[in-house]
């Protein structure tokens, strides 16, 4: 056993590990934590993989940024945890063999079918030793793959604006206008005619009549 | 077993795969863990696609894994912010109670 | 030496009286408006019989003396397939022979309803009815194919029912007639199946064209059975036989019929349509031949007929019943000559029997009018001294019909006892003790009933019902009327139908039976059913048959039922009442005629109507309705109230299914398509 294999099994070890936990962890944020790790060790075989660029991102952008929003939002929902975790187990069997079924069979057939993999020489995307894998992606992404990157764009600010506009709560003291209901004003509701006697009785006199408009 | 091979990684994605499932189908208690078991999926597919990318030489299974990573970064983004609005209106994050679309 | 007679004359024959019908139905009552009165209604309809009749009696003389025939069609209705539905004439002797009986008997029951239906309100619709049945009996007998005949057939059960419900608003008339047209019913069934193979075999519903394929058909046999396709065919055509001509079983319709005004008891249920049935059979005779199984199958069921139905007559008190009775068992003489191939002795008596038996029949009629429409025979007698003319022609009637020589029918029953004797089949020789018992019996009950109406003590006071049943008043009240003989419209017909019923069995029994008259009306296998060759064998004349006949064993029946009858209701009149209560059970099996109508109302009918009561609530309302129709929405709605539980609302369940559904895609292309 060389060292990579023998990598390797110690990072699948611990993120399995670290998966299980996630799903039956008591504390929420403890299942985040534990979800944290389960990235990192990802993070570790991509880079025995020779995708270093990808593990930095799942570190940074996954862990710094969606990991904390977890985090965030665990700690800021104020969850009764005593009632949350009855009948947990009753139904850990049942799924517990269903799991393993899926799991064993995907392995038996990936295992077997997938001992030679076919060398696939494309002319595009080779893994040179000697380019680093960032440049390598960074030439793909902006000459063939621009079209999607752009899209990929525009989905995370769909997501921004979904985000904002679901949550957003307004400020009970905010003095600004909806422009639409000053639109929709009508005469009726802003002016109202009184009809008024043009003369009135002499100790009223004093007071200036009303003109008709 | 000593040398790595495709199978492997492959086998290890669905193991991870199978524990999001079992996860999603625990957690009728606590929507923020079912949120992360399909962060957890996103991983499991990810893998996959990075050993591919390995061991046939070509680099668009990273490419996807990018896109991949985007895609669950906005995902989970509103999916936070729509769990924030349950808890707002229900005060609860209980699976269970989630049932009004029932047949 | 033969020619063709014209097709305008014989169309006429049909069509005058249909004429007269459709005017005195439509405009004489008040469907049109009543537009014509009772005169000129009775007129017109006698005109369009007397003309039918006048030239009936043409066309006899033409086929007769100078060998005229006819076949021809007129007007084709439609080809359907290879078949070809026609209207058309097949005039020969037995065409001929029949035209002018129903003509005559037509025209005499025509010109006696003047005077019988006088006080009825309904006296042009009734004349309307006997002149369409005289257009339908036309068509029937003078057609030249089968649908031609099925028709007729059809249209004669039609105005029969409109006969014998004539009064409408009596419920045993009603009930009669619908049981006419019911048991009727059962008998067409037969009767089309069996004109429907014949069709599909011959591929032709014409006479002609079907009767050349015969001996092709004789060799067939009907797919799927054993049986012999003509057995199975002429089978089929006697079941519509014993319909119309009230065969046993399907005899039970005869005596109810009786409910109808008596003109047309004589003209229909006696004369005419009951013959319909014997008329089919001689015309369809190379058929017939062909089958000696039909064969003794018919002259089993005419003996069985002519000899119990006649065992009914000597107990009946009504004096139109025991003439239906009579009539029924001379239909069954005619089906047992039938049997024995002696076709033209079938249809000779059936022609003497049309007079005397109209005789009969209006006579009865005669004596009911007289009797202010009271019908108990039991309260009669001694009704010679006031209605002389009725008394007379009814003896002569009577004489005519036990078969006294040298009267009509003496010739033709004499004729059919001797062709039964002669025949080999089956059945023959208890058809032929059948026969000749029946002689006796029918004896003993036509001078039963003759020395009871005409002889004896006057009864008429003792009728307990008499009161009631009167429907004239002449202005008598408290006082019995006497009777009184009917006026010369009643009279003359029945004097017209006498001279027949004693003088034409003597004048025609040489060139009907052994001459030429129906030589290619009817065909006779003579090896094979030699009856009508040994008849003709001891044939030497008219005379020399009477003569001999005073030595056979009929006359000598015929002498001993008139002498029994004598004693028993001129002499000992207090004998029939001992007999009845030592043989009372005999007697409640007579009265109840042998149970049929008891087995036809509750079984059958109860029966059919208890098939159509389980049809509709089981089949209809519980199986259809419910298992099929209810049953596929709630089997429908079921199955949705099982598969909208899958709509469980949670996630974990949905996800859960998803799984599953991997798995089981994984195991089918990982396992199984290995």
């Amino acid at each position: 056993m060389d060292a990579i294999t023998g990598l390797f099994y110690f990072f699948a070890a611990v993120l399995l590990f670290s998966a299980f936990r996630v799903i039956t962890a008591r504390n929420p944020v403890h299942a985040a934590l534990y979800l944290v790790l389960a990235f990192f060790q990802a993070a570790a075989i991509w880079i025995l993989l020779k995708a270093e660029f990808l593990a930095i991102t799942l570190v940074l952008v996954y862990v710094g940024a969606v990991m904390v929003l977890f985090l965030f939002v665990v700690m800021m929902l104020d969850i009764n945890m005593d009632g949350m975790r009855k009948g947990f187990w009753k139904h850990f069997p049942l799924a517990g063999m269903v799991g393993v079924v899926i799991a064993l069979e995907m392995s038996y057939v990936l295992m077997g079918g997938f001992r030679d993999p076919p060398k696939l020489a494309s002319a595009a995307g080779q893994i040179g030793d000697q380019v680093s894998n960032t440049k390598v992606l960074g030439v793909l992404l902006y000459s063939e793959y621009l079209y999607p990157l752009e899209i990929a764009a525009v989905i995370l600010l769909v997501a921004i604006i979904a985000a904002i506009a679901l949550t957003l709560r307004e400020r009970k003291d905010s003095k600004h206008t909806n422009a639409a209901d000053q639109v929709r004003v009508k005469r009726g509701d802003r002016v109202s005619l009184v009809k008024m006697k043009s003369v009135v009785a002499a100790s009223a006199a004093n007071t200036p009549a009303e003109e008709k408009q | 077993m000593m040398t790595l091979t495709l199978g492997h990684f492959l086998s290890l994605g669905a193991m991870l795969f199978a524990l999001s499932v079992i996860g999603i189908f625990l957690n009728r208690k606590n929507l923020i863990v079912l949120l992360m078991a399909i962060e957890l999926m996103l991983l499991a597919v990810n893998m996959n696609f990075v050993a591919f990318s390995y061991y046939l030489n070509d680099m668009a299974g990273q490419i996807f894994v990018f896109f991949i990573l985007t895609v669950a970064a906005a995902e989970s983004a509103i999916g936070l912010a729509i769990l924030v609005l349950l808890f707002r209106n229900k005060s609860s994050i209980n699976v269970d109670e989630l049932n009004t679309l029932q047949g | 030496m033969s020619q063709t007679l014209s097709a305008s004359s014989l169309l006429a024959v049909p069509l005058a009286p249909l004429a007269g019908a459709l005017v005195a139905g439509i405009l004489g009552t008040s469907f049109g408006g009543n537009w014509i009165g009772r005169r000129l209604s009775h007129t017109l309809t006698i005109l369009g019989v007397l003309l039918a009749f006048i030239i009936s009696a043409m066309t006899l003389k033409s086929v007769a003396m100078d060998g005229a025939r006819f076949n021809e069609t007129l007007y084709t209705w439609m080809v359907v397939g290879g078949l070809k539905m026609e209207i058309g004439f097949l005039v020969d002797g037995l065409t001929a022979m029949m035209m002018c009986v129903v003509t005559f008997v037509s025209l005499m029951v025509h010109i006696y309803t003047i005077g019988y239906m006088e006080e009825d309100e309904g006296y042009n619709r009734f004349f309307a009815y006997i002149s369409l049945f005289t257009f339908s009996m036309l068509m029937l007998v003078m057609s030249n194919n089968l649908l031609q005949l099925f028709f007729g057939w059809e249209a004669v059960g039609l105005v029969s029912y409109l006969l014998i419900g004539f009064w409408f608003n009596k419920p045993s008339a009603v009930f009669a007639n619908m049981k006419a047209f019911l048991v009727n019913r059962v008998g067409d069934f037969g009767f089309i199946l069996g004109i429907g193979l014949l069709a599909a075999y011959a591929g032709t519903l014409n006479y002609g064209e079907a009767f050349a394929k015969a001996d092709e058909l004789s060799l067939l046999t009907l797919p799927g059975t054993g049986w012999m396709l003509v057995t199975v065919i002429c089978i089929c055509l006697f079941i519509g036989a014993m319909g119309k001509s009230a065969q046993f079983p399907l005899h039970v319709w005869l005596p109810d019929s009786m409910e109808g005004p008596t003109p047309i008891s004589a003209l229909i249920h006696a004369a005419t349509m009951v013959t319909a049935g014997i008329f089919m059979v001689a015309r369809m005779s190379p058929l017939f031949e062909l089958s000696d199984t039909a064969l003794s199958f018919i002259m089993v069921i005419g003996a069985i007929t002519a000899l119990f139905m006649g065992f009914l007559g000597i107990i009946q008190n009504d004096i139109k019943r025991v003439i239906a009775y009579s009539t029924l068992s001379q239909l069954g003489y005619m089906t047992v000559a039938l049997g024995a191939s002696a076709y033209s002795v079938a249809v000779f008596h059936l022609m003497t029997h049309a007079f005397f038996k109209a005789l009969l029949f209006l006579a009865a009629g005669s004596v009911i009018m007289g009797m202010h429409h009271l019908q108990d025979i039991r309260w009669m007698g001694g009704l010679r001294k006031y209605m002389p003319i009725t008394w007379i022609t009814f003896l002569l009637g009577s004489l005519a019909l036990i078969g006294t020589p040298l009267f009509a029918g003496f010739y033709s029953k004499d004729s059919i006892i001797e062709a039964v004797h002669e025949s080999h089949l089956a059945g023959a020789s208890f058809a032929y003790y059948a026969v000749l018992a029946g002689v006796f019996v029918t004896a003993f009950y036509s001078f039963r009933l003759y020395f009871l109406v005409f002889h004896g003590k006057e009864r008429f006071d003792q009728n307990p019902d008499a009161h009631h049943d009167a429907h004239d008043d002449h202005g008598h009240h408290g006082e019995h009327p006497k009777p009184h003989e009917s006026p010369w419209v009643v009279t003359v017909p029945l004097i017209l139908l006498a001279i027949p019923s004693v003088v034409i069995g003597f004048m025609t029994i040489q060139p009907m039976l052994f001459g030429e008259f129906f030589k290619d009306a009817i065909f006779v296998n003579l090896e094979r059913h030699p009856a009508m060759e040994e008849l003709a064998k001891i044939f030497h004349g008219p005379a020399q048959m009477a003569l001999h006949g005073l030595t056979t064993a009929p006359f000598w029946l015929a002498l001993a039922g008139v002498v029994l009858s004598y004693y028993m209701y001129m002499v000992n009149p207090a004998l029939p009442a001992a007999i009845k209560r030592s043989a009372q059970p005999i007697y409640t099996l007579l009265e109840n005629k042998y149970y049929l109508d008891w087995l036809n109302e509750n079984v059958l009918a109860r029966g059919a109507r208890g098939l159509g009561t389980v049809f509709w609530k089981v089949g209809d309302e519980k199986l259809i309705d419910g298992a099929v129709v209810n049953g596929s929405w709630k089997l429908v709605g079921w199955i949705s109230g099982m598969v909208r539980k899958l709509q469980s609302g949670y996630i974990y369940h949905y996800a859960f299914g998803m799984i599953i559904g991997v798995f089981v895609l994984m195991t089918y292309f990982v396992w199984l398509n290995q």
